[in-house]
């Protein structure tokens, strides 16, 4: 019963009150979203241009140096924890060479480089994970790709190496790459939870901790519906673009 | 047992087991309690003398190999005694995450009727990232260690029944189990006298990654001050002191750091090493 009027209010878009911070969870996620926004999408962006590219060259030159190299990397950026990366980073990037600021965030509105310069850092910290989860996966589907016959056809027509590469290696190891990309979400929303406390961003991660500190169980609530719910949502937009990366699928 | 010729089982085994030695003998590896403190001796570098108060009030002089926090507490002594605690939760947790995982998905690939329900759960489970669930329980129940680790090992669970269920549905269509239904074996014998002696091998891959998943996992609940409670000496606990004064005395989150990510990737390692010698079909994929 108690959990059909929770679900009820939850569809008129109620998600309750908070205990700690005295407003509804909705307005507090929707304050909190931004940050975290903006840090997520930073780091698909850098992970996803960084690790394809990786990818391909690792498979291009599979069982070499480089490949042996970036499957090392692959393994160490699973093991090193997220906080002991950003501690290292924090060292390294601001207090020995005072690049970069050590924590805090800026809106987005207020000063833009300032904003970029704040986010730099946390999308470094929290993409490499996430870099070495696509790069291999990317490795071994276009590792895949490039042991079919119409790779060894397209490179007998004299095709440059890259278009090769590009074209027909990629282009058939997109679907694998896409799902990739969706399952390591999960991955990112558990490292936004982390990162955002070491580099004190205030948005959802943050909230997550300090929620359950406060042990304010609406917001708890809240947070890991929005968070499940977006990760659900962006597999499900990554299934149907598989229509468009595949021309074979249809639904 | 022989000795696996793959160098990866080699190395990732060997620093496991030195581990073990220094978790098994921490106490006589010149550490003091991990829990005393010394007002005198606080935030003391790597490599400094300085004095502790023992409970029986008693001062000792102790050289401090990795420094003091700033309660004056000695690093060294709370790292070894922080292996103690990771092992036993990388271990316990995936255990407990095989053990309930496998039951799950035997019943769930040989009783065909509990499959539907069963496998939706799980979907359930799965569509909530791991970390959340893990700080979400421990919230709900507060933590020790039981807690923590059954915290860990609940969102590990369905990967282990989809794992057990695939295998179980590719084995109970191999000609020696239909053998074993024409004889009459009772359903319970053939699941777990003959279907789950052959899925032993990726089991003990999986495992190995849920522990080093779980080893990870525990340190960022410390580490984020929702997981063991402070006054239990592991690595994130030490490090989300440490962090504090991160600017002026590094070394309070480098050495367990360093000690961390060594041991998740010593578990790593060994996992891929046994991937690759248990089943070599599986190495040429990801």
């Amino acid at each position: 019963m108690q959990f059909a009027i929770w679900m009820g209010q939850l569809l008129s878009g109620d998600l309750g009150q908070s205990y700690y911070f005295r407003i509804d969870v909705a307005t507090l996620i929707a304050q909190r979203l931004e940050p975290t926004f903006a840090l997520a999408a930073l780091t698909i962006l850098v992970a996803v241009l960084v690790s394809i590219p990786l990818g391909v060259l690792a498979a291009w030159r599979f069982g070499g140096w480089f490949d042996r190299a970036l499957m090392g990397f692959s393994v160490m950026g699973f093991s090193v924890p997220v906080f002991v990366l950003a501690y290292l980073l924090i060292w390294l990037m601001s207090l020995k060479l005072g690049w970069l600021p050590v924590q805090g965030y800026v809106r987005f509105s207020e000063d833009f480089l300032l904003f970029l310069k704040h986010l730099i850092l946390p999308s470094i910290t929290l993409s490499v994970i996430y870099i070495a989860l696509i790069a291999r996966v990317t490795r071994a589907s276009v590792l895949e790709a490039l042991g079919e016959d119409y790779i060894r056809t397209a490179r007998a027509k004299g095709l440059p190496e890259l278009r090769v590469l590009v074209r027909h290696a990629l282009a058939n190891a997109a679907v694998p790459i896409a799902t990739v990309i969706g399952i390591g979400i999960a991955l990112l929303i558990g490292g936004v939870v982390v990162t955002e406390s070491v580099y004190a961003i205030p948005g959802l991660g943050r909230l997550t901790v300090d929620a359950v500190l406060a042990r304010d169980f609406p917001t708890i609530q809240g947070v890991i519906l929005f968070f499940s719910f977006v990760y659900v949502a962006i597999n499900l937009l990554i299934d149907v673009s598989y229509v468009f990366l595949d021309p074979r699928i249809r639904y | 047992m022989r000795i696996p010729q793959n160098w990866s089982v080699r190395i990732g085994a060997s620093v496991l087991a030195l581990l073990l030695v220094l978790a098994v003998l921490a106490p006589w590896l010149g550490t003091v309690d991990p829990t005393l403190f010394d007002a005198a001796s606080r935030d003391l570098r790597p490599g400094e003398s300085g004095e502790i108060l023992t409970l029986e009030g008693e001062t000792l002089r102790h050289t401090f190999l990795m420094g003091s926090d700033s309660f004056g507490r000695d690093i060294y002594s709370r790292v070894l005694y922080g292996t103690r605690v990771s092992l036993a939760v990388g271990i316990a947790s995936a255990a407990a995450a095989l053990a309930i995982g496998v039951v799950l998905g035997l019943l769930a690939g040989y009783l065909r009727w509990l499959d539907g329900p069963l496998m939706r759960v799980m979907d359930g489970i799965m569509a909530i990232p791991a970390v959340l669930i893990a700080i979400a329980l421990v919230a709900l129940w507060r933590a020790s260690l039981p807690t923590v680790i059954v915290a860990i090992a609940i969102p590990e669970i369905p990967r282990v029944t989809r794992l057990v269920r695939a295998l179980v549905l590719s084995i109970r269509e191999e000609p020696y189990v239909e053998a074993a239904v024409a004889l009459g074996t009772p359903a319970g014998k053939i699941m777990f006298g003959h279907i789950l002696p052959n899925t032993v091998a990726p089991l003990l891959v999986q495992g190995t990654y849920i522990c080093a998943f779980a080893i990870l996992l525990e340190s960022i609940l410390s580490f984020l001050g929702v997981g063991l409670p402070p006054d239990i000496p592991t690595w994130g606990n030490i490090m989300a002191e440490g962090r504090v004064q991160f600017v002026a005395y590094p070394h309070n989150v480098f050495f367990p750091g360093v000690f961390l990510a060594a041991t998740v990737l010593a578990v790593n390692i060994l996992g891929d090493g046994l991937r690759d010698t248990l089943d070599p079909k599986m190495a040429k994929r990801v």
